[in-house]
């Protein structure tokens, strides 16, 4: 399995939000992102939506990494997110990692969690549902 | 941000609301409210970019206007200003938003009661009636004065 593959993990906006590649975990990237205040909600606690954006990296992450490892050139056209907020994000750095529930020739679904010091309480966790379209035939 | 027993006003709240941390950083502005229900604008910037090299918006901007629309609806709903915390929240991403335009969100609190708030709505650029995304989320309240804090639940600024 390629460790590393070579794809980018991280879009403009991820990196604006301050999102940067942890490590890759036996082809998986964990995805972090540091406590700021471009993150901030509520005084002192991690905004909703700053932790959907992780999530959503780490999701597309993960997909971006298993087409590239099996060889497959799609692009990739969000369906949709739902999120569970299950704990608040306190002022530290967070983390995100997804799984690939499914992946099929036209969806693909994800399941990502998002934690802080302990990966086992997740702060938040998401499904995503993505369609994989053929680079050629935009839809 | 009204004084107690003052009444919520989104328009007036809005710029204080929206001026700092994630909301500000975004650049969220109040755009239209109604009776249980607001409208803010995610103005088209360079770099929340969903992909490098299409100018279009990503995804993750979206769930952020819209889970601050959403808590501005219930706060002009019940015309109360207090902590809620976002239960979960699912957006169907019905079209790409088109390049380089800024995004408008509208969310309607029509369910409110002590503990739970409902609420629905969806984002589009610049034509209602051809919305960009849907949202459906549940809010809880965690106001210390009305009801006991549960162990946790994501914030919003």
């Amino acid at each position: 399995m390629a460790e590393r593959p070579d794809i980018a993990v991280l879009t403009p906006y991820a990196r604006s939000l301050g999102v940067s590649l942890e490590h890759w975990d036996d082809g998986v990237p964990v995805v972090r992102v540091e406590f700021s205040d471009a993150v901030l909600g509520r005084p002192g606690a991690l905004h909703g939506g700053a932790i959907s954006g992780l999530l959503e990296t780490a999701g597309y992450g993960v997909l971006r990494a298993e087409l590239a490892r099996t060889g497959r050139e799609a692009a990739l056209k969000p369906i949709n997110i739902t999120v569970q907020f299950l704990r608040s994000g306190k002022q530290r750095p967070s983390f995100a990692r997804g799984r690939i529930i499914k992946l099929g020739r036209r969806t693909a679904n994800l399941a990502v969690e998002a934690y802080q010091d302990d990966p086992a309480k997740p702060i938040a966790t998401a499904v995503i549902n993505v369609m994989l379209a053929d680079r050629d035939c935009e839809t | 941000m009204s004084a107690p027993g003052q009444a919520f006003d989104p328009a007036q709240a809005a710029p204080f609301l929206l001026a700092r941390a994630h909301n500000g950083w975004l650049g969220l502005r109040y755009h239209a409210h109604g009776e249980d229900w607001v409208e803010l604008e995610l103005p088209w910037r360079e770099d929340l970019l969903g992909e490098d090299g299409r100018d279009v918006l990503a995804s993750g901007p979206i769930v952020s206007l819209m889970d601050m629309a959403s808590g501005l609806s219930i706060w002009q709903r019940t015309q109360t200003f207090r902590a809620v915390a976002t239960m979960d929240l699912r957006v169907d991403y019905t079209r790409p938003a088109k390049e380089r335009a800024s995004v408008f969100g509208r969310a309607q609190c029509y369910r409110a009661t002590r503990s739970a708030f409902f609420v629905r709505g969806f984002a589009h650029d610049g034509n209602r009636d051809d919305p960009v995304a849907h949202i459906q989320a549940v809010f809880m309240n965690i106001d210390a004065r009305t009801v006991a804090l549960p162990a946790g639940g994501a914030d919003r600024g």
